[in-house]
C-alpha cells in the first residue's frame, strides 16, 4: 500500500541556513522533511516528484553574491524550471521563506499576476540600508487571501523578520492593483492592533506594507518574516512574560500546508480520509 | 579575449539607499559641499562573449528587472581613461587590489554558466561613486580614505579599468629554484637580521637554537624550514609568555599558564570536562549524548587595519575553530566582545595611521554582521566597551559554540593516513609581510602588516561545514584541524607531530599562479580545512566534497618517522624533525613587576536630588548603554534555538544578563552563554579585574537560571608587551587571580587564548591597551522552561538585592560619568559569594524568581531602572533596605556601587517566603515592590527624599547613545 504521509522537500544550495528548523516546523506539523542539495536535482539523482511540498528556506544563497536569492533563482529558472511548473499544475505546494521568498519572486514564480513567470517584482535593500533582526506583526488583508497555507489565520500574528534584503517592489501600480485584486497579499506589517505604521512596524519600507505574496493559484506562498522561528513557546522573544503556554503562531502555516495535501492529494490517492486523518494525528502526537 | 564592462545602477526614483547612506556619512565627516551621491555597482568580465551574451548576462543576471539599468561597454572600445572630473561631478571607482580575493567572483562565474554562457576567464567587481557638488580635490581624497576603501586590501582606479584588469594576468608563472639560509657561519647581528628581515619574529636565544640545530645536521635551512620553525615557535602558535619561567618579584613561576588557569581545571577535575586545553576549543558534556565545543579567539591587529575583513576572518577563524575540535562540532551561537576607543574622540585627535574609532566600530560590526549571519549562526550574546586606550588597538574577540556527539571528542592519526586540504583554494593573501599589491600601492602600503589582512567568503566556509559534519557522521576521516594561523605549516605540523608528515606542495590548489612553495606552505588563506582520513576512505571523501562543490584534495600522508617532510614536484624542500620543531624552542625567560598602585580617597559631595540625573547619565554611558543598533544587526535567531534573547521584556529592548539557548529540537535541556569583562577595575588592580570579571560572567548564569555546579570558563587575556616587566606583571596577578578566584567557585577553565604586544606606537610615544581580560561561561540549564529574564513582570513583586554592598566605586561606570578617581575597586569574597551563587542558583531554578538581573556596571541603580524598563513595571526602591557593610554612608554608594555577587532579583509576593527561606544565611535586602506606575521612585537612606525617573526618561537615556543610522 502506498504510504500515506506528506513529503517535504526542503530545498538546499550553498548558503542555505534555516534548513534544519524548516525541515522540523513540517515535522511538527505532521509531515516528513527531507534536506536535499539542488546538485541533486540538477543532476537528476533525485526528482521534485517524489515530493508533495517544495520549501525553499532562509538564507544567503551564493551569499547574496550580485542580489540575495538572484543566483539560486536563475538555477532553478534556467535548470529545473519544467518540473517546478510541472509540481505546482500538479497541486503541490511551494513555500518561499525569507530568502526563499526572494528566489520565488526573482525567478518570476511569484507573484506572477500575468501567469507568465516573467519578473514582475522585487526583494531590495531595506531602507535601513542593513540587515536587521525584530519581531514583527502581520495581518492578513480583508477579503482573506487565496493562499491555502494561510487558512482560518485571521488574527494578527507575530513573527520576527531577520533580513538586509527585503522591501519588496512591483513593476508597475497594474501589477500592485493586479495583486490586490486577486487577493494575492497574504500579509501585511502592522501594528499589534493591526492598523498600519511606518519602521519599525514596516521594517524595510516594503510597498504597501506587503510582507507575504502567494501566486495566482495560492498554492505557492513567499514571505519574509519566518514562520518557523515561532513554533513553539519558546520562540516567543518574551514568552517569560506570558502566563499561556500555546504553541507559536507560525506553526499554523506548515499545518495548513501538511493539511492542504493531506485533503487533495492524499486523499485521491487513498480514498480513505479517515486513515490519512489518523496518520496526521499520530505524527502530531509524536512531536509533542 | 575581450574584457566588458557592465555598469548596474538603480533607476530614477527607485531611490539609492548606498548613494544617501554615503551621503550622510560624508556629512557625519562634516563636509558639506556633496549635494548627491549616485552608487554604481561595476563589472568586469573577461572572456569570449558576443555582445548579445553580454546583454544577457546584464539583463537576466546583473541588473534587477525592477529597480535598475545597466549600461554595456567592450573595454576595447572604451576611453582608455577615466572621464575626467567636472567641477560638479565626481566619480570614484574602487577595485580590489590584485591579489586580493574578490568573494563575488566565483559567485558570478557560476551564475554566468547557468544563463548558458561560457565559462569567464575573469571576473572583477568594482564600486563607483557619482558625487555630485563643488569638492576640492583633497576633500575627495578625504572622503575615499575615510569612507569609499581601504588601501590594504582595494585602490582606487586611477589609470583604466584595463591596466587594471591586465595586471591580474601579469603573474609570473613560478619556476621552482630551492632557497637556503646561510644560517651556519652567521653571527649574532646577522640571526637577528635574518630574524628581522624575513620577519620571523624570533629572538636570538631562537636564533640561536636553530643554528646549533643545524650545525648539528651539517647544513643550512631551507626558507621554508626556517618559516615552518618561526611559525611553530610564535607567539601565537605556543604560548611563550604564559610558558615561560617568570621571576616575579621575589618569586619564580615555572609556568603561568600551568600553574594558574590549567590548575583549577586539573585541581576540580570535573568528570563532565571531555577535552580541555589541547584541542582547538574546550569540550564539555552536554547531556548523555551530546558534548558542547567553546572557543574565543582574538582578531585584534587585523581589525585595526582593516576592521570589517579584519572581524570578518576573526569570526571564520574562531567558527573554523568549532569545526576542527574533536571530529567537528556544529556551530551553534556566536559571541562577540569589542573594545574601540570612544566614537566622539575629534578627528584631530586621531594619530596618524589609525582609523577612526567610528569607522572601526561600524567595520568590526558589519563584518562580524555579515560573516556571522551568512554562516546561519546566531549571535547570541556580547559586549562593548570604550577606552580612550583602544584607539591605537581595538580589541576583537570573536566565540562560538558548536554541539557535538560525546563519542567525537578526539581525534587520532595513524602513519598511513592521507592528508586532505578542503575548502578555499591558497593564494598569497594572508602571508605576513609579503602581500602582493600593485605599483601604485607599494609606497603607501604598511607592508610588513597587509599579509595579515585579508577577507573573509562566508559561503566558501558554509559549504564546508554542510559536507563536514555528513563526513563525519560517515567516518570518512579520523582527524580534522582548521588552517589557521601559520596556515598548512600549522595545521599539517600539529596533526602530524606525533607520527611524522609528507606533503607535496605542488598539489595545493591555488587561486592563481606564481606562489613559490613556501608561500604555498604557510599561507592563511581563510576557509580550508586539514584532514586525515584512512587511506580507503579518501576517494569517498573527495567525492562527497565534491557533490557539494567543495573541492577536497589530497596533498600528502601522515609517515611514521617522526619528520615533517615537504616536496616540490619531487624536491626535497624541509626536512624537519618533529621533536625539535615541537619542543626545541629554548624557554623563554622574562622578568615581572608589582607596584601596590597608591590608592587615593573618592568623594563627592552632591545633593541627593542631584543623583537622578547621574543616574541618567550612567545609563547613557557608552559601555552601559543599549546596543541595540549593533544587536539588531546580527540574525541572533537563526537556527530557532534562542530561547533568551539578547534583548529581553515587554518591548524587547531589555538587556538579557546570558543568552539562553536550546541546541537540540527535541530535548528542552539549554546552555547559556555570558561574558564578563571590564577592563577599567585593572587600572587599580588586575587582580580584583580578573575576579570581578570572573564573578560577572558567573553571576549571569546564576540569573537566567543555569545550573550553578556545571558552569565553565574561558579564559582571554590581551595585554600590551609582556617584555616590560610591569605590564608582564599585572598579566601575572590576572592570572593569579584567574585561580584564586575560579578555584573558589569551583568553576573549571576549558579553554584561553592570549593576545599581547597589543600597543600602538605613534609619532612621539607608546600606547599600550589597558590590560584586558576576558572571561566568557558556558552554562547548562536543565529546561529552558525554567530560564528567567531580567524584565519585571508584573504589579507587586518583591524587589530584593543579593548580596552585599560595599563602598566600590574605583573604575565603575558613575565614576567615569561624574569624573571622580579613586576609591576601592570591586573585591570577590570567594568563599560567601559561592554560597550567595549556589542558594540563589537554586531558588531561580524552581521557578519562584519572577525576574533576575545581575548588578554589574551601574550598579544597583542601573540594575533596578533597566528591570522597570525591560517590563514596563516601575518599583518603589528603599536604598536603606540593601544589606551594606560599614563604609557605606552615602546613598551614591548604594546606587552605584559595582560591588560583585549581587543581584536585583523580583519575586511574586506569595513566594516571597518561600524564596527568603532558600537563601538561608545569605545576605539580602526587600528593596520595595514593583507597581503599575510608569515610573521608578528611589528612596534615600535616611527615608527623608526620593528621586522619581519616569521609564520614559530611563528608556531615552539608555538608548539614545549609540541610536546610530
Amino acid at each position: 500500500m502506498k504510504e500515506l504521509i506528506v513529503k517535504t522537500c526542503v530545498l538546499r544550495a550553498a548558503g542555505t541556513n534555516c534548513d534544519r528548523e524548516t525541515a522540523y516546523a513540517f515535522e511538527r506539523a505532521g509531515a516528513r522533511s527531507e534536506i536535499i542539495h539542488i546538485n541533486q536535482f540538477v543532476s537528476r539523482t533525485r526528482t521534485l516528484n517524489e515530493f508533495h511540498i517544495l520549501a525553499i528556506p532562509g538564507g544567503f544563497t551564493y551569499g547574496d553574491d550580485v542580489s540575495s536569492g538572484k543566483i539560486l533563482a536563475n538555477e532553478l529558472k534556467y535548470n529545473l524550471f519544467d518540473d517546478i511548473r510541472r509540481f505546482v499544475e500538479q497541486g503541490r505546494l511551494i513555500i518561499g521563506i525569507c530568502n526563499g521568498f526572494q528566489v520565488l519572486v526573482k525567478s518570476g514564480l511569484l507573484p506572477d499576476v500575468a501567469g507568465d513567470c516573467e519578473i514582475e517584482a522585487s526583494l531590495v535593500l531595506n531602507n535601513s540600508g542593513k540587515f536587521e533582526d525584530c519581531w514583527v506583526y502581520l495581518k492578513p488583508p480583508r477579503p482573506i487571501t487565496r493562499c491555502v497555507w494561510t487558512n482560518g489565520i485571521e488574527r494578527v500574528i507575530y513573527l520576527p523578520v531577520a533580513h538586509g534584503e527585503g522591501k519588496f517592489v512591483v513593476k508597475g501600480n497594474t501589477v500592485l492593483s493586479l495583486l490586490k485584486e486577486n487577493n494575492q497579499i497574504v500579509f501585511r506589517y502592522c501594528t499589534p492592533d493591526g492598523s498600519p505604521g511606518p519602521f519599525p512596524v514596516n521594517p524595510n519600507g516594503s510597498l504597501d506594507d506587503i510582507a507575504g505574496i502567494c501566486d495566482p493559484t495560492g498554492r505557492i506562498l513567499g514571505m519574509m518574516p519566518h514562520p518557523e522561528r515561532h513554533i513553539t513557546f519558546f520562540h516567543h522573544p518574551h514568552w517569560h512574560r506570558c502566563s499561556e503556554r500555546k504553541q507559536g503562531d507560525g506553526l499554523n502555516i506548515f499545518e495548513n500546508g501538511v493539511q492542504y495535501i493531506q485533503k487533495t492529494i492524499l486523499t485521491q490517492e487513498s480514498g480513505d480520509i479517515s486513515q490519512v486523518a489518523d496518520n496526521a494525528n499520530i505524527k502530531n502526537q509524536m512531536s509533542k | 579575449m575581450n574584457i566588458w564592462h557592465i555598469e548596474v545602477f538603480n533607476k530614477e526614483g527607485v531611490g539609492d539607499v548606498v548613494g544617501l547612506q554615503l551621503l550622510r556619512d560624508i556629512k557625519e565627516l562634516g563636509i558639506d559641499g556633496v549635494e548627491r551621491v549616485c552608487f554604481k555597482q561595476v563589472y568586469l568580465l573577461e572572456g569570449e562573449y558576443s555582445a548579445g551574451d553580454i546583454e544577457k548576462i546584464a539583463q537576466r543576471f546583473l541588473a534587477d528587472p525592477i529597480c535598475q539599468e545597466f549600461s554595456v561597454e567592450s573595454l576595447d572600445e572604451k576611453a582608455a581613461v577615466l572621464p575626467k572630473d567636472t567641477a560638479r561631478t565626481h566619480t570614484v571607482e574602487i577595485a580590489y587590489n590584485p591579489g586580493v580575493m574578490d568573494p563575488w567572483e566565483e559567485t558570478i562565474g557560476k551564475g554566468i554558466i547557468d544563463l548558458g554562457c561560457k565559462e569567464a576567464r575573469s571576473v572583477k567587481t568594482i564600486k563607483k561613486y557619482v558625487m555630485e557638488g563643488s569638492i576640492s580635490s583633497e576633500t575627495l581624497d578625504t572622503i575615499c580614505d575615510e569612507l569609499l576603501y581601504n588601501k590594504l586590501i582595494q585602490h582606487r582606479i586611477r589609470s583604466s579599468e584595463k591596466s587594471d584588469i591586465e595586471f591580474l594576468h601579469s603573474i609570473p608563472e613560478y619556476t621552482f629554484s630551492l632557497i637556503t639560509v646561510d644560517l651556519l657561519s652567521a653571527a649574532n647581528e646577522e640571526l637577528l637580521a635574518i630574524s628581522k628581515n624575513a620577519q620571523l619574529y624570533l629572538s636570538l636565544d631562537e636564533m640561536k637554537a636553530i643554528q646549533a640545530h643545524f650545525v648539528r645536521l651539517g647544513r643550512n635551512p631551507t626558507d621554508c624550514e626556517i618559516e615552518t620553525i618561526a611559525q611553530t615557535w610564535s607567539e601565537h602558535c605556543c604560548h611563550k609568555t604564559f610558558r615561560a619561567a617568570i621571576e616575579m618579584e621575589d618569586r619564580q613561576i615555572d609556568n603561568l599558564l600551568k600553574s594558574t588557569v590549567m590548575k583549577v581545571t586539573k585541581e576540580l577535575n570535573k568528570e563532565w570536562c571531555l577535552s580541555v586545553f589541547k584541542d582547538n576549543a574546550g569540550i564539555i558534556a552536554f547531556d548523555e549524548k551530546n558534548a558542547i565545543a567553546v572557543k574565543v579567539e582574538t582578531h585584534n591587529h587585523p581589525s585595526a587595519l582593516e576592521p570589517y575583513g579584519g572581524a570578518s576572518t576573526g569570526i571564520g577563524g574562531v567558527i573554523r575553530d568549532i569545526l576542527g575540535a574533536g571530529l567537528g562540532a556544529r556551530p551553534i551561537a556566536n559571541t562577540d566582545v569589542f573594545c574601540f576607543a570612544p566614537f566622539d574622540i575629534p578627528a584631530q585627535e586621531i594619530p596618524g595611521g589609525v582609523l577612526h574609532p567610528r569607522r572601526i566600530i561600524k567595520g568590526v560590526v558589519s563584518g562580524v554582521r555579515d560573516y556571522g549571519n551568512r554562516m546561519g549562526i546566531p549571535t547570541v550574546n556580547g559586549a562593548v566597551l570604550f577606552d580612550k586606550q583602544y584607539l591605537g588597538n581595538p580589541l576583537v574577540y570573536c566565540g562560538t559554540i558548536g554541539i557535538m556527539p560525546k563519542d567525537m571528542c578526539t581525534k587520532k592519526v595513524d602513519p598511513g593516513d592521507v592528508i586532505i586540504a578542503v575548502g578555499g583554494r591558497t593564494g598569497r593573501d594572508g602571508i605576513h609581510g609579503a602581500t602582493f599589491s600593485s605599483g601604485e600601492l607599494t609606497s603607501s602600503t604598511k607592508e610588513t602588516l597587509s599579509g595579515a589582512v585579508q577577507i573573509g567568503n562566508p559561503i566558501a566556509e558554509k559549504k564546508v561545514l554542510d559536507v563536514l559534519l555528513a563526513a563525519r557522521d560517515r567516518g570518512l576521516y579520523k582527524a580534522i584541524t582548521d588552517c589557521g594561523a601559520g596556515g598548512f605549516s600549522s595545521a599539517v605540523g600539529e596533526l602530524g607531530e606525533e607520527t611524522g608528515a609528507e606533503v607535496h606542495l605542488e598539489k595545493v590548489p591555488l587561486k592563481y599562479a606564481g606562489l613559490t612553495y613556501t608561500e604555498m606552505w604557510i599561507s592563511e588563506s581563510q576557509e580550508r580545512m586539514v584532514l586525515a582520513a584512512a587511506p580507503d576512505k579518501a576517494a569517498e571523501l573527495i567525492e562527497l566534497f565534491a557533490k557539494e562543490d567543495v573541492e577536497a584534495t589530497c596533498i600528502g600522508t601522515f609517515t611514521d618517522d617522526k619528520r615533517l617532510k615537504l616536496y616540490y614536484n619531487d624536491n626535497l624542500v624541509c626536512d624537519l624533525d618533529m621533536e625539535f620543531l615541537h619542543r626545541g624552542m629554548p624557554r623563554v625567560r622574562r622578568t615581572a613587576r608589582w607596584k601596590v598602585p597608591r590608592k587615593t580617597p573618592l568623594c563627592l559631595r552632591a545633593s541627593f536630588s542631584e543623583y537622578g540625573s547621574f543616574i541618567l547619565k550612567t545609563l547613557a554611558h557608552p559601555n552601559v548603554c543599549s546596543k541595540e543598533w549593533i544587536i539588531r544587526q546580527y540574525d541572533h535567531e537563526v537556527q530557532a534555538g534562542t530561547v533568551s534573547k539578547p534583548l529581553v521584556g515587554a518591548r524587547n529592548d531589555g538587556p538579557s544578563d546570558a543568552a539562553v539557548m536550546r541546541p537540540l529540537f527535541h530535548s528542552r535541556r539549554g546552555i547559556a552563554v555570558a561574558n564578563g569583562i571590564n577592563s577599567k577595575y585593572g587600572i587599580y588592580d588586575p587582580y580584583w579585574m580578573a575576579a570581578s570579571n570572573i564573578d560577572e560572567a558567573i553571576r549571569q548564569q546564576v540569573a537566567v537560571g543555569a545550573d550553578f555546579e556545571k558552569i565553565a570558563l574561558l579564559d582571554n587575556f590581551c595585554w600590551g608587551n609582556p617584555e616590560d616587566p610591569y605590564i608582564l606583571g599585572s598579566l601575572v596577578r590576572a592570572a593569579e587571580a584567574c585561580y584564586d578566584i575560579a578555584r573558589g567557585f569551583g568553576c573549571p577553565f576549558i579553554s584561553g587564548k592570549d593576545s599581547l604586544y597589543n600597543e600602538y606606537v605613534s609619532d612621539r610615544k607608546k600606547v599600550s591597551i589597558p590590560g584586558t581580560l576576558l572571561i566568557t561561561s558556558i552554562g547548562i540549564v536543565d529546561d529552558v522552561g525554567k530560564a528567567v529574564s531580567m524584565d519585571f513582570k508584573k504589579p507587586g513583586d518583591y524587589v530584593y538585592i543579593i548580596g552585599e554592598t560595599r563602598n566600590e566605586l574605583a573604575g565603575s561606570a558613575f565614576c567615569d560619568v561624574a569624573g571622580l578617581s579613586g576609591g576601592e575597586v570591586p573585591r570577590v569574597d570567594v568563599a560567601r559569594a559561592r554560597i550567595t551563587m549556589e542558594k540563589l542558583s537554586q531558588a531561580i531554578r524552581t521557578g519562584i524568581v519572577s525576574a533576575a538581573h545581575d548588578c554589574s556596571d551601574g550598579g544597583l541603580a542601573v540594575a533596578v531602572c533597566e528591570m522597570a524598563m525591560a517590563g514596563e513595571v516601575g518599583a518603589d526602591i528603599d536604598l536603606g533596605s540593601a544589606p551594606c557593610f560599614s563604609d557605606i554612608t552615602q546613598g551614591y554608594e548604594v546606587l552605584f556601587s559595582e560591588s560583585n555577587s549581587r543581584f536585583i532579583v523580583s519575586v511574586p509576593a506569595e513566594s516571597s517566603g518561600e524564596f527568603e527561606r532558600l537563601l538561608g544565611d545569605v545576605k539580602f535586602g526587600l528593596l520595595g515592590r514593583t507597581k503599575a506606575e510608569p515610573d521608578v521612585r528611589f528612596i534615600s537612606l535616611d527615608k527623608a527624599q526620593n528621586i522619581t525617573l519616569t521609564l520614559a526618561d530611563i528608556r531615552h537615556a539608555w538608548k539614545s547613545t549609540l541610536d546610530w543610522q
